[in-house]
């Protein structure tokens, strides 16, 4: 009987003594599972059973054909494929243009006078709205024979090109579309940085004799360096899954001239039926993604090593 | 606590009751324009009083999205009838063993002899697989008092006609036809008739089943007279920039004197232009070719994964009578296919029924009739070229390799 006794109590200490010794390891582990779970079922999964379509021909219903790497063949001499990561490109250069325009709109409105919470609000406005209320605004100011712009500049004697019914004009019209509420974001991530910018150093700076774009460059910047790094990553995943506008404004037209990946993924699988060649595209712009946001992990790991 | 537990048996109870006798219905329908939409929920009304003993559970969905969810829910989910369209497109799901054969539907009910029009439509090997509702006519819709303006006095019935009509709009500074391409479908109606007048149906039905090139010469032919029409100015100036709704106002400011299009358009005129508009159907380009239209036709089907097929019969049955086909198409602005049911009372409604009758026969809808990944780089292609009329080799090339990808080479 008290062998017995002496065992059992023996066995809760060792298995309590398991997890005493692991308890540094295991925890993390069991707090993540969650989280890790949810992200395993909706994220990871989807994205192997994506690669994998890639590799097979399916209407979305009915039997799946495996055909191997035929889709990424098709893919390379697709010419509406190659226009449309050009102007994805398009799209990743020009929107870097959000947080200039976002950086100098932040400054102009970093004042304390009367109202200007009103104003901000106001700037902020544009990124509350739908996209899809951006883009059907935009067509409308856009169009050659009703639109604002063309009442505007008709009567100064300038004719205005018929944007997005232009194959060279229309993805430019839509990315000037998407710059507006970019800008806007962009705006506030820099107003929430200029709060935490300390005055005193500006105090200092400006009796070292430091003043307009010096001051901007030499001290205000490094102190909005988080600032910067996060419009950054928001704007170049905003210009890669650049969809909506472009669905709204011109479904990727004129015959295709105004495509992006990710808008031809969808028109492959939603009105062509082809799952396949649809995921092919997917996966495509997925890699593209990753060499960025492994280049964004990199940072934050040195950032954080850094810190340390 | 036992008020409680009693409470709870009861309610578990009436549920039961319930689920025994209520003969539930289930419909999705992609029927979202209002005039659709009206006349479905009537449809339905009616049929509920016809049965009241039956529930039907409505399920209404956005035009596109039907499309995409229609996939799913036939397979996962399937209710008991859907609203789709005849042709290829009901093919398409026939092939794919998800849709139920009716044939006895259309034994019982004598559906051979009161829809002849629509026999081939529904049908597959033989075998009928849906009923339609309604039909109706493309053509051409054109303000008289344009025309007027113009010195034109009657519609044109022939190439010749049409092109001078056009020209003499032109000299009164009125763009001759207004189109949206941004959808890109309206563009292919264009296509199809140019075709069918040139072509014949024939050759028209062939090359929507894959079995002749784009390359072909009579291809190039139906190209070579569509540009004569945009050489000569007919289309609006930035079709590609509007949608089929957006290049409307053209006609209505009497900027515009025509549009080749369906029925659903009538409902869109304000009340003052729709006064001066009429109908005219498509001129005639080769009078040894027969008359052929388009005329795309809409119906009830049964999934085969359905739970109440029983009550999804007595349904189509109903739907197919003459007086509730009378009610439902006028509703619609479109045609009965039921010949025993009558014609609503409208200029362009008997019109369209007019053309339809003294046809030689009747194809569905370029989107509707061919492939949809052909139908899709075809019609984009239909919008490049209306822009660029020069560009015409390399855009049949084109759609001549998507072609060769989906039914091989020839």
């Amino acid at each position: 009987m008290a062998e017995m006794t002496s065992t059992s109590y023996q066995r809760t200490m060792s298995t309590r003594g398991f997890y005493r010794k692991h308890k540094l390891v295991i925890m993390p582990f069991v707090f993540i599972a969650p989280a890790f779970a949810m992200f395993a079922i909706f994220v990871i999964y989807p994205i192997i059973q994506s690669v994998a379509l890639s590799f097979t021909e399916w209407q979305g219903i009915g039997p799946k054909r495996w055909v191997g790497l035929d889709n990424y063949r098709e893919l390379w001499g697709d010419r509406v494929f190659w226009t449309s990561l050009v102007n994805n490109i398009y799209w990743l250069v020009l929107f870097l243009l959000a947080p200039v325009f976002g950086l100098f709109v932040a400054l102009f409105l970093n004042q304390t006078v009367f109202g200007i919470r009103l104003v901000k609000s106001l700037f902020f406005f544009p990124f509350v709205v739908s996209q899809i209320v951006v883009g059907l605004v935009f067509a409308w100011f856009y169009d050659p024979a009703f639109g604002l712009l063309a009442t505007i500049l008709e009567p100064l004697g300038i004719s205005f090109p018929p944007i997005l019914a232009d194959e060279n004009l229309a993805t430019f019209g839509i990315i000037v579309a998407g710059l507006w509420p970019q800008t806007a974001y962009c705006m506030i991530l820099y107003l929430t940085g200029l709060n935490s910018v300390n005055p005193e150093m500006i105090e200092a700076a400006r009796l070292d004799g430091a003043k307009g774009w010096r001051l901007l460059v030499k001290i205000v910047l490094p102190q909005l360096r988080a600032a910067t790094f996060i419009a950054l990553v928001v704007t170049v995943i905003g210009a890669l899954r650049s969809f909506d506008l472009v669905a709204i404004m011109t479904e990727g037209g004129p015959y295709n001239s105004s495509n992006v990946l990710a808008y031809y993924m969808y028109d492959n699988a939603i009105f062509r039926y082809r799952m396949g060649y649809a995921s092919a595209i997917a996966t495509v712009l997925f890699a593209i993604m990753n060499v960025y946001i492994i280049w964004f992990l990199l940072r934050l790991w040195a950032n954080e090593k850094g810190a340390r | 606590m036992n008020f409680f537990k009693t409470a709870v048996c009861a309610a578990a109870l009436t549920a039961m009751a319930a689920s025994v006798s209520a003969r539930e219905l289930v419909i999705n329908a992609n029927t979202s324009d209002p005039a659709q939409r009206q006349a479905m929920e009537e449809l339905v009304a009616s049929f509920e009083s016809e049965y009241p003993e039956i529930e039907v559970v409505f399920n209404l969905y956005d035009h596109e999205a039907f499309k995409t969810a229609m996939r799913n829910f036939l397979v996962s989910d399937a209710p008991d009838l859907i609203t789709w369209n005849a042709g290829n497109r009901m093919r398409v799901f026939v092939e794919l063993g998800l849709f139920e054969d009716v044939t006895d539907v259309w034994e019982a009910e004598g559906l051979y002899e009161s829809m002849p029009a629509v026999i081939g439509a529904s049908s597959v090997d033989g075998r009928q697989y849906g009923v339609p509702y309604a039909y109706y006519a493309w053509g051409l819709y054109y303000r008289r008092d344009l025309f007027e303006q113009a010195g034109i006095t009657e519609a044109p019935t022939n190439w010749e006609e049409f092109m001078e009509v056009g020209a003499q709009l032109n000299e009164a500074g009125i763009t001759p036809v207004t189109i949206g391409t941004r959808n890109l479908w309206p563009a292919a109606g264009w296509f199809d008739f140019l075709n069918m007048r040139i072509n014949g149906a024939e050759f028209h039905a062939e090359l929507m089943d894959g079995e002749v090139a784009y390359t072909d010469d009579r291809v190039r032919a139906v190209f070579d007279a569509w540009a004569e029409l945009v050489e000569a100015d007919f289309f609006i100036d930035n079709h590609p920039g509007y949608s089929f709704q957006e290049a409307l106002p053209f006609m209505n400011q009497g900027d515009a004197a025509m549009y080749l299009l369906a029925p659903f358009i009538v409902s869109m005129f304000p009340e003052d232009v729709l006064e001066n508009v009429d109908w005219f159907p498509f001129p005639i380009i080769d009078p040894e070719v027969g008359i052929y239209e388009d005329a795309p036709t809409d119906s009830f089907h049964i999934p085969v994964n359905a739970t109440n097929k029983e009550d999804a019969r007595l349904f189509l049955a109903f739907a197919a009578r003459a007086d509730v086909q009378t009610e439902t198409a006028a509703t619609l602005d479109m045609l009965p296919p039921n010949v025993n049911a009558t014609v609503a009372e409208d200029r362009f409604t008997q019109g369209g029924f007019a053309q339809l009758s003294r046809a030689d026969g009747i194809m569905q809808f370029y989107d509707r009739d061919t492939d949809p990944a052909l139908a899709r780089v075809g019609m984009q292609g239909f919008q490049e070229f209306m822009q660029n009329p020069d560009r015409i080799d390399e855009i049949l090339e084109r759609i001549e390799a998507e072609r060769a990808r989906i039914y091989g080479e020839l």
